[in-house]
């Protein structure tokens, strides 16, 4: 055989061939979607929070660089107190979050316990209510004249400050978010193998100091991480402290340094860069600890850690304190469900009388509301889950360089908090006008939409990369080699199998985006174009709104309710149908 | 149905840094049921996956027939390729699975119901053409995949490790059955494996692969009884490998190991090296001196069933001797003193 290049082979290595690879970018469809993606997140994450950096370090007056706005924010005594309380309320929320998540992941860890399943499912639903949702209703609870003080006086003369200033935004901030350290503690103290505490016991180690050794060092790393995630979630949070009228703390005074004084004002943008550095940090450091200690403890053959028997003392004891937890957890969905359904309720334990009157108020003065959340919602999920899923099939399934770029960036969006999206997006879109319009862009529903769907977008992109890394690349490769082009074997075989994890992601997507309140309080310009989270926070402001707005705080949780539970059952679903289509 | 050779020259393929393949050049004849050896790493998927248009774009060419397809897109190719993993649809049942690649050429649909029903026919499974991938057991489900990549009539079938994720019993059952199919369609077969035995039982001819290169092509039994270097002799089967020098005595020629010992070569043995190469059931072990005989001690020895084998240390290394088992035939104990009789008419030099 001759070993001569064909006269065809030849004749096509024309001058293309001799140039440079990089001076005749051979662009095909893959590479015209990956640009477009880079351009988008480019535009709508990286321009707005480089802007908010950029003018925190900028003179506002003649725009120099320079580092006064710091030293200014640092002079002002009111800053100087919201910092610190911004970092004790976070700091105190995770210790509270960790007492109320502690005895729960020991006790259904650790022993045979018949409430086990009820905690583990019981301890998510925190999560599916927003929590300045319950803030309100928590005041109502545990406030100066709210139920549990009211019955203190009355039974024993005192009374606790459960909800005065801070202390309210530690407590709803704490119940809300322990059930990130209540899952990832459980996980990890469910990965140690039995023969790590076997084989310290057979060394002479017992009791709490073999819990204080071995079971909780190795839970450590679970531990920090949902700790981690417990500060920032709530250092950054908005809507709790707004709601409660804490307002020397760092993100309100964001939120209100620009909606009173302005866009021009650089305290916003100061105290922007101290949220996004803080948040960069835990998120780093979470991550780190997960990387670092990411012990291989289960071994094969072994079971998880070695269940016991409670004895009748520690039953009681055991129950009873599961009991007034739970009961602690859902103390903001009673009280919400109690002043939805109340006629009036003040200085009393429970409300005078009950009445559907409040969701008829409130479906009058909300539709609105409600019509603007499916549109904004449905927007930012529609795009979250076609953007991931081409995120996550250029970086898994393409050599396209800087495809990894792509889905750091869209990660990224995790470490920018919402009040500084919101914050960038004004300063970025108020001198751009709507195209055909002389509307500023930034007064613009479409970009609260937009700025809706780049928060959510780390979720979705997860779920897709979660669902392409399901369908093995031979089922791809089968299609081509039985004469599928490229777009024919995506569209016929890798979407139909993606489905599941798309629409899960979706419907996560779209039901946490219907409930977000810190971008979306920043960028709403009129109560026309306000979304559900805006409007309970409206109902909120006054105390004859209040019964409409738990009514709608109500329909918040059950879509959020909704939204996890179809996304848990489309995933089920999903598993028991790839089970064994791919001997892989 | 149309036969096409394969012709591959001097193909270069690397994964950024790492060339996978080094320079290959094979003919594969049309209707040859050929096989890929080689240990993992080899590079032998590799070379299946280039053939089948995956994976980088190699230099070099591969002429299907007469056509150059290096660079041309997998769907563009017309090569049949079964996965190891079957790469079934689970979204899809069996009739669509099988219909899937006539579809994609535009056949009309009674065609295609009746092409799908002769392939299903053809593995045995025409009753499950309705079920879904996963109520299927491996077995099926390797078949389906077979009768979907045949049923588009493809130039060449390629298999990639078929058998590996089959139970012992099946594989053996299944084997079979390929060699069946592929006779009956006399479709040119490249068969991609690890295992010496599922080459040996099924192939016309193999290639052995080591480090990217392919290091010998023939039948199965030329490789077993002529290997070209160290690496085929030792892939394929046990090999002793003794070092040492030919000498020439006269008209006679003899293999002298590095202590010293003698082994005379037949008269038509031309080799020369520096090894030679001993099959085990190819040496006799007695307790009793002869000529031209190897002393050395016993190991180890492991009763096998139809033979004994025995670990003889000698020759300056250890040598492994098969001998077949006879009821009431002596066991020679470890530590004993042996002589070992080399049959050096089935001999290499290398």
């Amino acid at each position: 055989m001759s070993k001569t290049p064909s006269p065809a082979a030849r004749a096509s290595a024309g001058l293309a061939d001799r140039l440079p690879r990089w001076l005749v970018p051979n662009l095909t469809g893959v590479h015209l979607v990956a640009i477009f993606i880079a351009l988008l997140l480019i535009g709508l994450l990286l321009v707005p929070v480089a802007q908010v950096m950029i003018v925190a370090f900028q003179d506002p007056a003649t725009g120099a660089a320079t580092l006064q706005n710091f030293v200014d924010f640092f002079r002002t005594s009111l800053f100087r107190e919201s910092f610190w309380n911004s970092f004790y309320v976070s700091a105190m929320s995770v210790v509270v979050a960790t007492a109320i998540a502690l005895p729960l992941a020991y006790i259904t860890t650790r022993f045979h316990f018949s409430g086990s399943i009820l905690i583990q499912s019981l301890g998510f639903i925190p999560l599916i209510m927003p929590p300045f949702v319950g803030a309100v209703a928590m005041q109502l609870i545990f406030g100066r004249n709210g139920t549990v003080n009211l019955l203190l006086r009355d039974w024993f003369g005192f009374d606790i400050p459960f909800m005065e200033g801070l202390n309210g935004v530690i407590l709803v901030q704490s119940i809300h978010y322990f059930p990130f350290i209540l899952i990832n503690l459980s996980a990890s103290l469910r990965n140690i193998d039995r023969s790590m505490e076997e084989a310290a016991q057979n060394l002479g180690s017992h009791g709490l100091r073999l819990f204080r050794r071995i079971v909780f060092p190795l839970a450590m790393p679970g531990y920090i991480a949902g700790a981690a995630l417990v500060f920032i979630k709530v250092f950054d949070d908005l809507g709790t402290p707004l709601l409660l009228n804490v307002n020397n703390m760092l993100a309100p005074q964001a939120f209100l340094r620009i909606s009173s004084i302005g866009i021009s004002d650089p305290m916003g943008y100061v105290i922007s860069v101290i949220l996004v550095v803080f948040s960069v940090m835990s998120l780093w450091a979470s991550f780190l600890f997960m990387r670092g200690k990411e012990y291989a403890t289960v071994q094969k053959g072994g079971g998880g850690m070695a269940k016991r028997s409670l004895k009748p003392a520690e039953k009681v004891l055991a129950y009873g304190a599961v009991i007034f937890i739970l009961l602690l957890v859902l103390s903001p969905h009673i009280g919400l469900l109690l002043l939805s359904f109340g006629t009036i309720w003040s200085f009393a334990p429970l409300p005078d009388g009950y009445t559907l009157q409040n969701y008829v108020t409130m479906w009058e003065g909300s539709k609105t509301f409600i019509m603007n959340t499916v549109l904004y919602a449905g927007i930012a999920a529609t795009l979250d889950v076609i953007i991931g899923t081409a995120i996550a099939y250029i970086v898994l399934r393409t050599q396209i360089f800087g495809r990894k770029g792509l889905d750091y960036l869209a990660t990224a969006a995790l470490a920018v908090p919402g009040v500084v999206l919101g914050i960038g997006y004004l300063r970025t879109f108020h001198a751009i006008d709507v195209p055909f319009t002389d509307k500023p862009m930034a007064s613009w529903w479409v970009i609260i939409a937009l700025a809706l769907m780049i928060r959510r977008l780390p979720y979705a992109l997860r779920a897709c990369t979660a669902a392409l890394q399901q369908v093995s690349h031979a089922l791809e490769e089968a299609a081509e080699s039985l004469g599928a082009t490229k777009r024919r074997s995506i569209q016929k075989i890798v979407i139909p199998l993606m489905t599941g994890g798309i629409l899960a992601g979706f419907v996560t997507s779209f039901a946490t985006a219907a409930v977000e309140l810190s971008a979306t309080i920043m960028l709403v310009s009129s109560n026309n174009d306000a979304p559900l989270a805006y409007g309970i926070y409206l109902f909120m402001q006054t105390p004859s709104g209040r019964g409409a707005g738990a009514a709608l705080g109500i329909v918040a949780v059950i879509v959020v309710a909704i939204g996890t539970i179809a996304s848990q059952i489309i995933i089920e679903r999903d598993k028991k149908l790839k089970s064994s289509g791919d001997a892989h | 149905m149309k036969k096409a050779g394969i012709t591959i020259e001097d193909l270069h393929l690397s994964f950024g840094d790492t060339e996978v393949l080094k320079g290959v050049n094979l003919d594969i004849r049309p209707g040859e049921f050929f096989a890929f050896l080689g240990p993992s790493g080899s590079g032998k998927s590799t070379l299946l996956r280039a053939i089948a248009g995956f994976g980088p774009t190699p230099k070099g060419r591969i002429l299907i027939g007469e056509r150059n397809v290096v660079g041309l897109d997998p769907w563009k190719r017309n090569v049949g390729m079964v996965f190891q993993s079957y790469a079934l649809w689970p979204h899809m049942s069996v009739r669509d699975n099988v219909g899937f690649g006539l579809k994609e050429r535009k056949v009309p649909s009674a065609q295609i119901r009746a092409k799908v029903d002769a392939a299903l026919e053809l593995v045995d499974l025409a009753h499950l053409a309705d079920r879904m991938p996963n109520q299927l057991s491996g077995g099926q489900q390797q078949r389906i995949a077979l009768a979907r990549t045949v049923v588009v009539e493809p130039d060449v079938l390629l298999l990639d490790e078929p058998l590996s994720n089959l139970d012992a019993s099946l594989r053996v059952h299944m084997r079979r059955e390929l060699l069946r199919l592929q006779r009956q369609l006399g479709l040119t077969t490249i068969f991609v494996t690890h295992d010496q035995e599922e080459a040996n039982t099924t192939c016309d001819r193999m290639a052995v692969l080591d480090m990217g290169i392919i290091q010998q092509i023939g039948s199965p039994l030329e490789l077993y009884d002529q290997p070209e270097n160290l690496f085929v002799a030792n892939f394929l089967g046990t090999a002793n490998i003794l070092e040492g020098r030919v000498e020439v005595d006269g008209g006679a020629r003899r293999f002298v190991t590095k202590t010293g010992d003698h082994l005379s070569l037949p008269d038509g043995n031309m080799d020369d090296g520096q090894n030679i190469v001993l099959r085990p059931q190819n040496i006799a072990i007695s307790r009793t001196q002869a000529s031209d005989s190897l002393p050395g001690t016993v190991q180890h020895s492991e009763f096998l069933g139809s033979q004994i084998r025995y670990l003889v240390s000698a020759g300056g290394t250890e040598i492994v001797v098969d001998q077949s088992h006879r009821a009431g035939q002596d066991w020679i104990e470890t530590g004993a003193d042996v002589h070992l009789v080399a049959n050096t008419s089935s001999a290499v030099v290398l």
